[in-house]
C-alpha cells in the first residue's frame, strides 16, 4: 500500500508501516493517523515523538515500562500507564504508534 | 485496520458448529520476501519448477522422518479430531478439521508416492499439485497453531502439527516462506531475540526495571545481564522485556532469584527463549537458534540453565535441547538441564526459602490456561503431571482463591491460545480471535459461576494472544497476569540469611 502526503506518494508494506522510514514527516504521520482512524491530539504527539527519540537511540521501539515512565515525565502520572495509551491507540501503543511514528512494526510474540 | 473483526457469539461448553465450507479460505498470512527468505537459506520466492521441488522435499522429509510416512498412510477417517480443534470449533471451515488438514498433504502424498495413487489418482483421493492446491496448503497449515490437542483424541495418535510443520518446510523450501516467522527468525540470527532488540537497548530496559523495582519495594533487586561467572542463566521470552503482563513476569522472576540468593543472569546473545525453527519445522534453524543458549551458557560460565515462561520454548528447551545443542556436560549435574523457572520458585516455597503472602492477591479470583506445548509435550519436573500440578501450587501458595476451568479445556486437554505455532500476526486477527472461542467459553463459565477475575498464563504467545483478543468478548486485557506477576505482588522480600 501506499500514503500520499504533501502530493508525494509514500510506499508502506502490506500493513502499513512505511518502507522506508527516512521519508516521515508530521504530515505523513496525520495521514496514516487518518488511515488508522485516530485524531492526532498534542498527547498522541507526545508519544509519536518521544518513539521517534527513542528509535533514533536505539534502534528498536521502546519496551512498555520506559514509554509510560517518558509519558509519566511528559504528561503527569495519570496518563502515563498502558491503560492511557492503550485509549490513545487502540491498537495497542507498540504497534499502532509505531505505524504512526513511521517505525517498523515490533515483532515477536507481543 | 479498516474492518473491524467481531467476536462469535459464545456458546455453552462444547457446542460443534454447523459447517461454513471455505469461510476460512480467503485468510492468507503474509508471504515471506526475499530480505525475510534468503538469510534462512530459503529461496527468495516461488520457484519455477515448484512442483518437483516440492515432490522432492517431501520424499527427502519421508525418508527423515518416519513418523510422518505412518501419519500419512494410518488415518482411518474415524472422525475423534474433527471437533477438537479450537480453529475449526471457531470457524466451522470443515478445512479446519484436524483430518482435512491433514488431507491436504495426504491427497499430494498418495499422488506421487504410493502406488495405489500412482495407478489410480482421484479413485484412492490421490490429486497432483495444482496451483490451487499450494494455496490451500499455505492458507490452512497456517490456520493450525501445531497445539496437538487432536492428536491426543486420535486413537493412532497421529499429530497434525508434525504434518503442519513439514508443510511449512516444505513450502519454504520452495521460496513460499510466511513472513511473522522468518522475519522474526532472521532477527534471532541477527540481533539474538524476537523483538530485534539490540544490547544497549536491553541494557536501558534493565536498568529501568530496576529502579521501577526499588521504587515499588525499597528493595535492591538486580536484572543482570551478561555477568560473566554466575550461577544461573536465565533465559527468557524477549517479550518478557518488552510487554505487559510479561514483564511483570520477568519482575517475579527477578525477586525470586534476589530472595533466594541466587547468583543469575541473562544474555544479550541469548536474548530469546523462544525458537521459531520449531514452528517451520526446520531443524537447522532450531539448532542455530538452540547454539545460541549453549553459546552464552558457555560464555558466561554458569552452572544451570533456567527458562521463562514461554510455551513453545520449553518444548524445545525440555524435548529437544540437549540433542540439538548438547552435551550439557559443562553445567552442575545436580540440576536439571534445562530446568524451567516454576520449578525453582515451586521448589523455593515448599522448602521455605521464599515466603508467600497470599493476601496480596486477596482482590483476585485467578484460574490458569494451560499452555499447549508445556501442557501435552513435556514436564516441569520429574514427577507425570508436573507441568500441570507445578504451576497450580506455585498460584496456590500466591493466591487466596484458586478455580480450575472445565476439565475438557484443561490439563492434556487444553485448548490453544489461538495465537501459537506462528500465528501470533495481526493479519490473521480474525483467526485468532475465532481461534479462542473455546477457552473463552471456559473462562466465561468460570468467571459466571465462580467469579473469576484473573487468568494467569505461562506462555509469552498466550499472554499477547489473550490480551489482544479477549476485549473482543467483552473481557478486560488486565485479567491476564503472568503466574510469576502473582508471585511478585506476594513475594515476601528481605530478612532471609
Amino acid at each position: 500500500m501506499a500514503y500520499t502526503a504533501n502530493g508525494k506518494t509514500i510506499e508502506a508494506d502490506e500493513e502499513g508501516y512505511l518502507v522506508n522510514i527516512n521519508e516521515w514527516n508530521e504530515e505523513l504521520a496525520g495521514e496514516i493517523a487518518k488511515a488508522e482512524q485516530i485524531n492526532m491530539s498534542p498527547e498522541h504527539w507526545e508519544v509519536v515523538n518521544f518513539l521517534r527519540e527513542y528509535y533514533n537511540e536505539y534502534q528498536i521501539a521502546p519496551a512498555i515500562r520506559v514509554l509510560t515512565k517518558a509519558i509519566t515525565k511528559r504528561l503527569g502520572a495519570e496518563k502515563g500507564s498502558n491503560k492511557y495509551l492503550y485509549e490513545l491507540f487502540p491498537y495497542g501503543p507498540a504497534k499502532q504508534a509505531c505505524k504512526i511514528a513511521g517505525l517498523p512494526k515490533p515483532t515477536g510474540c507481543v | 485496520m479498516a474492518l473491524k473483526p467481531v467476536a462469535p457469539a459464545l456458546d455453552d461448553l462444547p457446542t460443534v458448529p454447523s459447517l461454513n465450507p471455505g469461510v476460512m479460505g480467503g485468510l492468507k498470512s503474509y508471504v515471506a520476501v526475499k530480505a525475510h527468505q534468503e538469510p534462512l537459506g530459503f529461496p527468495g520466492e516461488l520457484v519455477e519448477n515448484w512442483e518437483q521441488a516440492a515432490v522432492a522435499k517431501m520424499g527427502e522429509l519421508l525418508g527423515k522422518y518416519k513418523s510422518l510416512r505412518v501419519y500419512l498412510d494410518i488415518c482411518v477417517k474415524c472422525g475423534a479430531c474433527t471437533d477438537k480443534c479450537h480453529y475449526f470449533l471457531g470457524t466451522g471451515d470443515p478445512k479446519n478439521m484436524p483430518v482435512a488438514r491433514q488431507d491436504l498433504m495426504r491427497d499430494i502424498y498418495r499422488y506421487y508416492f504410493t502406488p495405489a495413487g500412482k495407478a489410480l489418482g482421484g479413485l484412492v483421493g490421490a490429486k497432483p499439485w495444482t496451483r490451487e492446491r499450494l494455496d490451500d496448503w499455505y492458507n490452512y497449515f497456517h490456520q493450525c497453531s501445531q497445539c496437538r490437542r487432536c492428536s491426543l483424541f486420535c486413537p493412532y495418535g497421529i499429530d497434525t502439527a508434525e504434518i503442519s510443520m513439514a508443510a511449512r518446510e516444505i513450502m519454504d523450501s520452495i521460496g513460499l516462506g510466511q513472513k511473522y516467522c522468518n522475519e522474526i527468525i532472521g532477527k534471532v540470527h541477527k540481533i539474538g531475540n524476537n523483538l530485534g532488540l539490540p544490547e544497549p537497548a536491553l541494557i536501558d530496559t534493565l536498568e529501568g526495571l530496576e529502579e521501577d523495582v526499588k521504587e515499588d519495594t525499597g528493595h535492591d533487586i538486580k536484572f543482570p545481564l551478561n555477568v560473566v561467572g554466575a550461577d544461573v542463566l536465565l533465559v527468557t521470552p524477549s517479550a518478557d522485556f518488552f510487554a505487559e503482563p510479561h514483564v511483570d513476569g520477568l519482575i517475579g522472576y527477578a525477586k525470586v532469584f534476589h530472595q533466594m540468593g541466587l547468583s543469575w543472569t541473562m544474555s544479550s546473545y541469548a536474548s530469546e527463549a523462544g525458537n521459531f525453527g520449531m514452528f517451520i519445522g526446520n531443524y537447522e534453524q532450531m539448532k542455530k537458534i538452540s547454539m545460541r543458549i549453549r553459546q552464552a551458557a558457555l560464555d558466561l560460565k554458569v552452572k544451570r540453565i533456567v527458562f521463562g515462561e514461554c510455551g513453545h520454548a520449553w518444548r524445545v528447551a525440555y524435548a529437544f535441547l540437549n540433542t540439538l545443542a548438547g552435551p550439557f556436560d559443562f553445567l552442575d549435574p545436580k540440576y536439571p538441564v534445562p530446568q524451567h523457572i516454576l520449578e525453582l520458585t515451586r521448589g523455593a516455597i515448599l522448602s521455605g526459602a521464599l515466603k508467600l503472602d497470599p493476601s496480596a492477591n486477596a482482590d483476585k479470583i485467578v484460574t490458569v490456561h494451560d499452555s499447549c506445548n508445556i501442557a501435552r509435550a513435556t514436564r516441569m519436573g520429574p514427577e507425570p503431571g508436573s507441568q500441570f500440578f507445578y504451576p497450580r501450587d506455585v498460584l496456590k501458595a500466591a493466591c487466596p482463591k484458586f478455580v480450575d476451568m472445565h476439565p475438557d479445556t484443561t490439563h492434556a486437554r487444553t485448548f490453544c491460545c489461538g495465537g501459537g505455532g506462528g500465528l501470533l500476526t495481526d493479519e490473521l486477527i480474525d483467526l485468532r480471535i475465532k481461534g479462542a472461542k473455546p477457552r473463552v467459553e471456559a473462562l466465561k463459565q468460570a468467571v459466571d459461576q465462580h467469579g473469576v477475575t484473573h487468568m494467569a498464563a505461562m506462555c509469552a504467545i498466550c499472554k499477547s494472544q489473550f490480551t489482544k483478543v479477549l476485549p473482543y468478548y467483552g473481557y478486560d486485557m488486565g485479567m491476564v497476569q503472568s503466574v510469576h506477576q502473582l508471585v511478585s505482588n506476594a513475594i515476601l522480600l528481605g530478612g532471609n540469611s
